[in-house]
């Protein structure tokens, strides 16, 4: 079949909407962040402004806290993801070589998690984790994070194990491993894709968690960058330009990952459970 | 001899715990997280459904049965927010799905530059939601943002006003913030079903004389129907609960208009710091949504059982 | 090496019984080839014996030891996988050691034990490639090679060569073949080819259903068939025929079948006049003869260049006829044959062989 012309420029045209519309917002947080404060609202609508400047740039990596926001978000997101992913494997595995008797309850328990505000969770959270000392501290919203992730994490992960044939541990067993060994010198090393893919959802997904950060972390010290800038809304009240500059520095992190992972993401579901 | 009679007795028993509890040995360390982060606070969360806790009010905290229900049936407020679920639900979720359906279907034949072009659409998932929210609270905003301009220009708006604050439109702001960060979900899901369904059935159907448009509906479609369903499923349940636009956008506002259950269980909870009320009210909204996936569920078994 | 053992070994899935009951010994550096129509419980019994699958009753001894609650990993057997399950992201060389280090041996006899295998096999240029730069019969070696590195107590065959193409598969046949000349390794191996059955094996084991039919060295089976299943399943083409009632007269035996036609059978004493009886007789022992007893009709004639498959029937009954004849590639309408007595075979009633 040889494809006409026109259909493939109309393809084109199509993609290029869909990308325009996609980075625009993502331009705009651009444009305002190297916009003087003087020209904000006098240029507020043209595309660039006639002077770019980095002054919100310096001013919020030298004389703000955001580095320590931004620091904090790291380890938080990094170990939140690495946890994930282990559990996720763990469990995921289970899932998808087993049949044993909780299986159903435990595939149901994890998508009643998915079914209500985590509002909800907030007040009982704080009343049992303040006690264990582990409120104002970013082990406890580790805590919280890995447990929120882990249900969905491990439904992909599943998927990736369904992926793969069962025949792979099974001669790996005669060859003398344990389901363990098995698991984790032939299966998990296929499975690299799908540790990509989960690394980085639970990673983009733990960097911009706000509710709970804003309710368990009271202080400068602990706080995570969605917090910090928040932070700047009240502080600076209505500084665009060093939010907006914040806001760019924050979403480096999470676009790098997500950019690195996203292939990963549509080749793991292809591998299976979702079509159930 | 009943032994001989019986060769299962024979195994021994430690053997046979060990294979029983092998699956368990992987799922424990989610588990226990899950139930003691989630399960366990998610019951303390009903139990103040029937409690009176106010943070405010040290002489609060006693039992009082359904008497939060009972101010729920009366609350005009909380019946305005079911119906914004409703709306700004529906119309999130539909709006997703065709926009990342027809992504999806942009992005599943091999291109020039595909990989670069998939990695760039599917970037505002990547976006923190609040971050999101501001930034096309921005946009928005005819002072610092150039939408209304636009919208003005196409005739679309009367006059370049900021439509987060017109109580007709404001409900418009986030569901257009909500679309643009969602397109991405259902184009990754999407795409990656299309891109397990065999090849050998296109070239087979076109063999037999279908066109395009026969392909999509007798290949595609089935193929993708149950992704497409259990997608909408998820992705509806997650949207009613997904207040983190509408607080950072217009916290409800105008005059409630962009109110919905999940926003406005956060402003009793936050604002009023009434925790009582707002497990009430969450409650509900997990039941109604408990009974939905039910429906979806029953209905998709019943529609497959007569196929 | 070791002898295998296996006592009244039942499989349920749930309530679904797959095997009922299977006995079998087999001696040590015996080759058993199973076989069976899909879904009769072959792999089901492999994967029993491999310890991949739990016993639902029964015993299965190595070497006179009872394996049953053993690991896989501790009953030190070997298995070819249909798909040949190489680890995808090891080379060759680490396919094949895998074993070998998973037990801790010394490297240099590693590598030694790695070497003899890849040398029987011819794999020494492909140590070093992943098995996705393989192809299908470079893999099947390389799994191969996987089971004989560290000398096994049991090989485990399942359907090995189904996915090679027919030269390829021959030629690894005869490769198998030597390779069991040399090392003597109990072996079992499943197959749904009639060829690698009757070369490979020491005995063939029959099963249908989840049912052993009939143990015994190829000939045994090709020659005396236990009853109809094994009569139908040995033999490419398959044994023709004729169902109709066992009638005596004198010291004479015939078939009278349902459209009235009869035709002289043997004499057994296993059977009652006048009961229900099967007569089979293979298509190359049908003797295509100008005077013979019976007329045929030519239904279709079928060549395969090694000789002539024919399609006949006789009075309506049909039946299949091998024969190197070339001048029966033109039979004409109709030819005229015998069914010698010595090569006829009689089933009773419930299927069974009469002698
Ligand atoms: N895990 C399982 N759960 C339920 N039934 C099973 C399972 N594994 C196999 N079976 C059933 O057991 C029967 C025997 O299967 P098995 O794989 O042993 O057949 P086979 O003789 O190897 O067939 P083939 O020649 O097609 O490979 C089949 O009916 C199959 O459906
Ligand atoms: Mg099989």
């Amino acid at each position: 079949m040889r494809s006409k012309p026109f259909l493939t420029v109309a393809h084109r045209l199509a993609i290029l909407a869909y990308i325009v519309v996609a980075l625009f917002p993502l331009f705009w947080l651009l444009k305002v962040s190297v916009t003087p404060n003087d020209l904000l609202y006098s240029e507020g609508v043209r595309m660039w402004p006639s002077r770019a400047t980095f002054e919100h740039y310096t001013f919020v990596i030298a004389h703000s806290a955001f580095p320590t926001f931004f620091k904090n978000s790291l380890i938080v997101a990094g170990s939140t993801a690495v946890a994930v992913t282990i559990l996720a494997s763990l469990a995921g595995y289970a899932l998808s070589r087993f049949r044993f008797r909780a299986k159903y309850w435990i595939v149901a328990l994890m998508l009643v998690t998915q079914m209500f505000p985590l509002v909800m969770l907030v007040a009982p959270i704080f009343k049992m984790l303040s006690p264990l000392g582990l409120t104002n501290s970013l082990t406890g919203l580790v805590i919280v994070y890995t447990a929120f992730n882990v249900p969905f994490a491990t439904f992909l992960m599943q998927s990736f194990f369904d992926g793969i044939p069962r025949d792979l541990e099974e001669a790996a067993m005669i060859d003398g491993a344990t389901q363990f060994v098995a698991f984790r010198q032939i299966i998990l090393p296929l499975t690299l894709p799908g540790i990509a893919a989960t690394l980085g959802f639970v990673f983009t997904a733990a960097w911009s968690e706000l509710l709970f950060a804003l309710m368990l972390i009271s202080g400068n010290d602990a706080a995570t960058f969605p917090v910090g800038l928040l932070t700047f809304v009240s502080k600076f009240s209505v500084d665009f330009g060093q939010m907006m500059a914040a806001g760019i520095l924050a979403l480096i992190p999470a676009c790098l990952f997500f950019l690195l992972i996203q292939r990963y993401l549509v080749q793991g579901l292809t591998a299976g459970a979702v079509k159930g | 001899m009943t032994l001989a009679a019986h060769p299962h007795a024979v195994r021994p028993l430690r053997k046979r715990i060990a294979d029983a509890s092998e699956p368990y040995l992987y799922s424990a360390p989610a588990l226990i997280l899950i139930i003691a982060v989630m399960l366990v606070p998610l019951v303390l969360g009903i139990s103040y459904a029937f409690r009176d806790i106010q943070l405010l009010n040290p002489f609060s905290g006693g039992f009082i049965g359904l008497d939060h229900f009972r101010a729920l049936g009366e609350d005009q407020a909380f019946f305005r927010a079911l119906r914004n679920t409703l709306w700004w639900t529906g119309a999130s979720v539909f709006l997703q799905f065709i926009f990342g359906l027809i992504l999806a279907l942009l992005l599943d034949k091999p291109f020039a530059g595909r990989g670069l072009a998939q990695a760039l659409v599917f970037l505002p998932w990547a976006v923190p939601s609040f971050l999101a929210g501001l930034n096309w609270a921005w946009l928005f905003n005819p002072v610092i943002g150039p939408l209304p301009h636009w919208m003005h220009a196409l005739g679309i708006l009367d006059a370049p006003n900021n439509i987060l604050s017109d109580p007709q439109l404001a409900m418009w702001g986030p569901i257009a913030a909500n679309v643009w960060w969602g397109i991405p979900f259902f184009a990754i899901t999407l795409l990656a079903a299309l891109q397990a369904i065999p090849r050998d059935l296109y070239e087979a159907a076109s063999i037999d004389g279908a066109g395009p448009v026969q392909r999509f509906l007798s290949i595609t479609l089935p193929f993708l129907a149950p992704t497409i369903a259990i997608t909408i499923l998820l992705r509806t349940v997650w949207i009613s609960n997904f207040a983190d636009l509408i607080v950072v956008m217009t916290n409800g506002g105008p005059a409630d208009r962009t109110q919905i259950v999940a926003s406005y269980i956060f402003t009793q909870a936050f604002k009023r710091l009434d925790f009582g009320y707002a497990s009430a009210i969450a409650l509900v909204l997990l039941v109604l949504l408990l009974a939905y996936s039910m429906l979806i569920v029953l209905l998709r078994q019943t529609l497959l059982n007569k196929g | 090496m070791a002898s295998i053992d296996i006592q009244d070994i039942r499989k349920s899935f749930g309530t679904f019984s797959v095997l009922h009951g299977v006995d079998l010994t087999i001696r040590d550096g015996e080759f058993i080839v199973l076989v069976g129509p899909s879904g009769c419980g072959k792999s089901t019994l492999l994967r029993m014996i491999a310890g991949l699958e739990d016993v639902t009753s029964g015993d299965i001894r190595i070497d006179g030891r009872r394996v049953n609650d053993l690991a896989p990993k501790d009953r030190d057997i070997a298995m070819v996988f249909q798909s040949y399950a190489l680890y995808p992201h090891m080379s060759v060389a680490d396919n094949m050691s895998y074993s070998l280090k998973l037990r801790r041996t010394a490297k240099e006899k590693i590598a030694s034990a790695v070497g003899g295998a890849a040398a029987k096999l011819g794999l020494d240029p492909l140590l070093e490639r992943r098995p996705r730069a393989l192809s299908g019969g470079q893999r099947q070696r390389v799994a191969m090679g996987r089971a004989i590195v560290r000398q096994p107590k049991a090989f485990l065959f399942d359907e090995p060569l189904s996915n090679l193409d027919a030269r390829l598969r021959e030629q690894m046949r005869a490769e198998i073949k030597k390779l069991h000349g040399d090392l003597h390794a109990t072996s079992i191996y499943v197959t749904h080819d009639q060829i690698e059955a009757m070369t490979l094996a020491d005995r063939i084991v029959a099963m249908h259903a989840g049912v052993v039919q009939q143990v015994g060295t190829p000939l045994d089976l090709y020659d005396r068939p236990a009853n109809l299943f094994v009569a139908g399943f040995i033999g490419s083409p398959g044994m023709n025929f004729f169902e109709g009632c066992y009638l005596v007269s004198g010291d004479q035996a015939e078939l009278r079948l349902a459209n009235g036609v009869t035709l002289p059978v043997p004499q057994r004493a296993g059977i009652e006049p006048g009961a229900t009886a099967t007569l089979g007789i293979r298509p190359e022992h049908v003797v295509l003869d100008a005077h013979g007893a019976l007329e045929a009709k030519v239904d279709l004639i079928e060549p395969t260049g090694f000789g002539i498959i024919m399609h006949v029937s006789i009075h309506d009954v049909p039946m299949k006829i091998f024969t190197l004849d070339r001048a029966m590639l033109d039979p004409g309408p109709a030819v005229r044959v015998d069914l010698p007595q010595e090569r006829l075979h009689l089933f009773g009633t419930q299927g069974q062989r009469v002698e």
